[in-house]
């Protein structure tokens, strides 16, 4: 099948390329298409056809049209006529009940019935109501292109790059390449981008394979590159897209072996194969003429050229055998031939344009839509913006409809001129309308092969002229895209603590916690937490967000976001916060340690680090105190040293005085640990006595060791986030977004306490002052379960006889209370100490108590410890 | 959204790297009446047209401007660092909002 060597191919013949289609090996050389190497291999069907299954070949060879869209490697929909070849690929047929060859669901096609004419699922399928369910089985049995793999693991990693261009070039024909060598000849950075294969250009970057989805405002163009969507901002785009080849309407013309002329030149040019043995050109410019003689150069044998623009031709009709070319009937004339070529004029691919803002006009002189107005900033260059458009379409003088046979309007959702007729017919008389009805321009190809074709049909019928009927809005992206593609990697790195690699080490189970990677726990949460509890466990607490906010208005500017009070504050004392809303609710929790008369040091969520930055430094802008924020959270570790021997580990490590005179509940100090400035707050979120250590990052690990080491003789075991989770809801420590949510405020979360509403100002004061006016409706409180079973977070608060009147925001096993204990949010009236509710667990409800004190320490006489 | 924004700082730089806080409010001087509160809080005007707004540089300089922008067709007029001086009242987004994943 294949000819000669000839110069300008594609191929490198020295060396070959094997895949399998369908299971059996097909041999191609470097530089093929999987679908070439396939149509070299004798392959001729490539496809079924979205609804009537009828056998679909190689029409465009330039990855525009559907009819080559396989599964590759997994992956469907690949149009493989564009997708190189490479080594034990796996290439499967797809939408086929059977094979290729012999298709169950060909009956759609034979029958018809409810199921083919345009908008069948608007009416057909709603009577009976009862059987819709049926319909439904087998509508999403038989609908849609490809098949994932429901249990399919991440076949390919995707990936976004953002990239600048000062002048971007879409498209690498003659146009685009001189454009491009112009600007780079000028000095100017220059990208082309082309869908198919480019040769190198001096002075300019070639992304090739690779599409241009769409143009945006402010220069963006997202390239698909395959494996990374390159987001381009280009100050200046070139677009050189060229046109696209139109097919012809004509019963049969979608039969196998009906082809377009550039798919024909590139099979004999681009890839060495002899197309076809006998052929038949039925054309309305130039490139079907040209295409004649390619053929017969390649010793394909004519066996006639009609050339609309000078016969008269009134009926042409196209006939096969099992959905494969056999003959062409032209008047009644019959030819035998297994390659028709038609070519029904080129139009210019004006879509990136038009979505930019271009105005798209019809010239009746060259039968095309031609793109005007274009916006500044873009230019269009070549056959894009009319050039060498020769006047190509005479008025069709050919009756497309015979009744000889479906014609294809849109190959992509099998729309027969048929189907547009009936809907100008129900009434559809705008082109908007009609597209949304039938779905013509609507498939893989985008308006490619089927746009003007229908607005053609679409203006006979109408009796209008293409002007008066408009073209569609063209939208992005203009090619297909893989979700994958666009869900690809963005630009937000993966964050880990500077004991990372300890964890690891020490056997933690890792998980996520915002971009944070952090222990969930090192295999045994509730050992973890009891080990807390009996004598001292550690854990890595890095992820905290740490500010510090220094100059001599930081008292005030603190007084004035949190509801708490600072101005009193003695230097190395430390303050629980709760950050607010101006509509009272509550944002974000922590601590803040007064270092000195100007100096505080903030800590944050892990999660919430980003956004309390952006707060402080927002109110700044707007407050203008003098007051600087610098936010220290990458560059300081944070550990946790708690338990009942805490003071005992960290009196190995440290010369201060740890006594509980000397270094009380609350209180800050700056110290040596293990030799490394570190800043020490006497706090405890798990309820025993603890140091929460911060140190300068690179010690991570060190001072880590250090305290493993310290600890050893006490038995101390590091700890991971779930059993903390345990020992703060022993405490009814809230978790800011696990008990919270964007309605809470800290009145009604059980808080009162932390709201100074005396004060003067500060952010929320005034919606809070209005909760209390109102009166408290709905509490945060704690409750354990009577029969211990644990009810799901997220679980309902009901009532007796079932109305749903809350909801839980934690729950866990204490294994240090044996009780199932959590937390949730109850009307007002239930939350009393004491007080019952029913919780919906297991498919039944189980009563719960309500506690309003911690359930651990309530007194907190081991912190103060 | 995909327009460019021109941080004062920084230059013109995507807008995914800012987040937007919204248009550019008063807060009430002192204790408002309810509906002065709620409309500090939750209205606001919405112009098809120009409007002034916050916006935080958040993968940059980490500073926030206020720019002018038009809502119909996203063109930023102009950008700047408001001296407090000339900071009329104060604004008050409701949190700090993160600008819409952008489509591509
Ligand atoms: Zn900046």
């Amino acid at each position: 099948m294949r000819l000669p060597a000839r110069p300008g191919e594609r191929l490198n013949r020295d060396r070959e390329v094997t895949f399998t289609y369908d299971g059996n090996a097909v041999r191609a050389f470097e530089g093929d298409t999987i679908g070439s190497a396939l149509y070299a291999s004798g392959q001729r069907i490539f496809s079924r056809s979205f609804k009537y299954h009828r056998p679909r070949g190689l029409l465009c060879c330039s990855g525009s049209c559907p009819n080559c869209m396989m599964t590759v490697d997994g992956v469907p929909n690949v149009r493989v006529c564009a997708e190189p070849v490479r080594e034990n690929a796996v290439v499967r047929p797809q939408n086929v009940w059977g094979s290729l060859e012999r298709d169950a669901l060909v009956v759609t096609d034979k029958l018809g019935g409810p199921f083919t004419p345009v908008g069948f699922y608007y009416r057909t399928m709603i009577r009976p109501r009862w059987a819709w369910p049926l319909y439904e089985k087998f509508l999403r049995s038989v609908a849609g292109l490809g098949k994932l793999d429901k249990h399919g693991t991440r076949a390919n990693r995707y990936d976004v790059e953002h990239r600048r261009a000062r002048v971007l070039v879409i498209g690498g024909g003659r146009a685009g390449r001189e454009a491009a060598q112009q600007h780079a000849v000028a000095g100017m950075q220059v990208v082309l981008v082309d869908e198919g294969f480019v040769d190198p250009l001096e002075g300019v970057e070639v992304v090739a394979p690779g599409r241009a989805l769409g143009i945006w405002e402010g220069g963006l163009v997202p390239v698909d590159a395959g494996r990374v969507l390159y987001r381009f901002r280009a100050e200046k785009i070139v677009v050189a897209t060229g046109t696209i080849e139109q097919p012809l309407v004509f019963p049969g013309n979608d039969l196998v072996g009906v082809m377009l002329p550039d798919g024909v030149r590139r099979l004999i040019e681009d890839w060495g194969i002899k197309p076809a043995e006998k052929a038949v050109v039925v054309t309305v410019d130039e490139a079907g003429r040209e295409a004649a003689a390619s053929l017969r150069e390649a010793g394909v044998e004519i066996a006639g050229v009609y050339d609309l623009r000078r016969e008269r031709v009134r009926e042409i009709v196209a006939r096969g055998r099992g959905g494969v070319l056999r003959s062409v009937e032209v008047d009644g004339r019959k030819l035998s031939c297994d390659l028709l070529v038609m070519s029904g004029g080129r139009q210019p691919a004006y879509s990136l344009l038009s979505q930019a803002g271009a105005r798209v006009e019809y010239d009746p002189g060259r039968g095309v839509f031609i793109p005007t107005d274009i916006p500044e900033g873009i230019e269009a260059v070549g056959s894009v913006a009319g050039e060498g458009l020769a006047g190509a379409v005479p008025a069709a003088s050919y009756n497309g409809a015979s009744g000889k046979g479906k014609c294809f309007v849109c190959v992509c959702e099998d729309v027969t001129d048929k189907d547009l007729k009936r809907a100008i017919a129900e009434g559809f008389d705008s082109i908007e309308l009609a597209k949304r009805y039938t779905t013509v321009t609507m498939g893989p190809c985008q308006g490619r092969l089927c746009h003007v074709p229908s607005i053609r049909l679409y203006a006979r019928e109408n009796e209008k002229d293409e002007a008066t009927i408009g073209t569609t809005t063209a939208r992005p992206p203009w090619a297909p895209v893989t979700l994958g593609l666009l869900a690809g990697r963005p630009h937000e790195p993966a964050q880990r603590t500077a004991i990372h690699h300890r964890h690891k080490e020490l056997g933690a189970k890792m998980m996520w916690t915002g971009t944070w990677r952090r222990p969930h726990s090192y295999g045994d949460p509730e050992g973890e937490a009891q080990s807390v509890h009996a004598s001292v466990g550690v854990i890595d607490v890095s992820t905290l967000g740490k500010m510090i906010v220094r100059g001599p208005d930081s008292a005030q500017f603190l007084e004035r976001l949190y509801p708490n009070r600072f101005g009193d504050m003695k230097p190395m004392r430390i303050r629980y916060g709760v950050l607010n809303s101006d509509a009272g609710r509550i944002m974000d929790d922590g601590t803040i340690a007064r270092l000195d008369d100007e100096t505080f040091y903030v800590t944050t969520t892990s999660t919430g680090a980003g956004a309390v930055l952006e707060w402080f430094e927002w109110w700044n802008a707007v407050w203008g105190m003098d007051v600087e924020i610098v936010n220290v959270t990458g560059g300081l570790a944070a550990v946790n040293v708690a338990g009942p021997r805490a003071r005992e580990v960290m009196r190995k490590l440290t010369d201060i005085d740890l006594s509980n005179e000397g270094l009380a509940y609350l209180d800050a100090r700056e110290a040596q640990i293990a030799g490394v400035p570190s800043l020490i707050l006497r706090i405890g979120f798990v309820g025993e006595l603890g140091y929460e250590l911060h140190f300068p990052s690179p010690y991570g690990e060190h001072v880590w060791n250090e305290i493993l080491d310290a600890g050893e003789e006490f038995g101390i075991r590091p700890f991971g986030l779930e059993p903390q989770r345990i020992l703060r809801l022993e405490k009814m420590h809230i978790l800011v977004g696990q008990d919270t949510d964007s309605e809470s405020n800290v009145l009604e979360a059980n808080m009162p306490w932390i709201a100074k509403l005396d004060k003067d100002d500060f952010v929320g004061k005034w919606s809070l002052e209005q909760v209390q006016e109102r009166g408290l409706q709905d509490l945060l409180v704690g409750f354990e379960m009577e029969d211990g079973k644990v009810p799901l977070e997220g679980a309902q608060v009901v009532l007796e006889g079932t109305r749903p009147i809350g909801r839980i925001t934690s729950s866990r096993w204490s294994p240090e209370l044996r009780k199932a204990i959590g937390m949730a949010w109850v009307p007002a009236a239930i939350a009393e100490e004491g007080k019952s509710f029913l919780v919906t667990v297991d498919g039944g409800f189980e009563r719960a108590t309500v506690r309003l004190r911690p359930f651990f320490d309530p007194d907190g006489e081991k912190l103060r410890s | 959204m995909s327009f460019l924004l021109d941080c004062p700082n920084c230059g013109p730089r995507d807008v995914n790297e800012f987040s937007c806080a919204g248009e550019v409010t008063v807060r009430p001087k002192e204790s408002p009446t309810l509906r002065e509160l709620t409309s500090y809080i939750y209205f606001r005007r919405n112009v098809a047209g120009v409007q002034r707004e916050w916006w935080y540089h958040r993968q940059g300089c980490e500073v926030w401007f206020q720019a002018e922008r038009d809502t119909r067709t996203n063109e930023v007029l102009r950008t700047e660092i408001v001296e407090p001086s000339s900071r009329a009242g104060t604004p008050g987004p409701e949190a700090v909002a993160t600008p819409d994943a952008p489509a591509v």
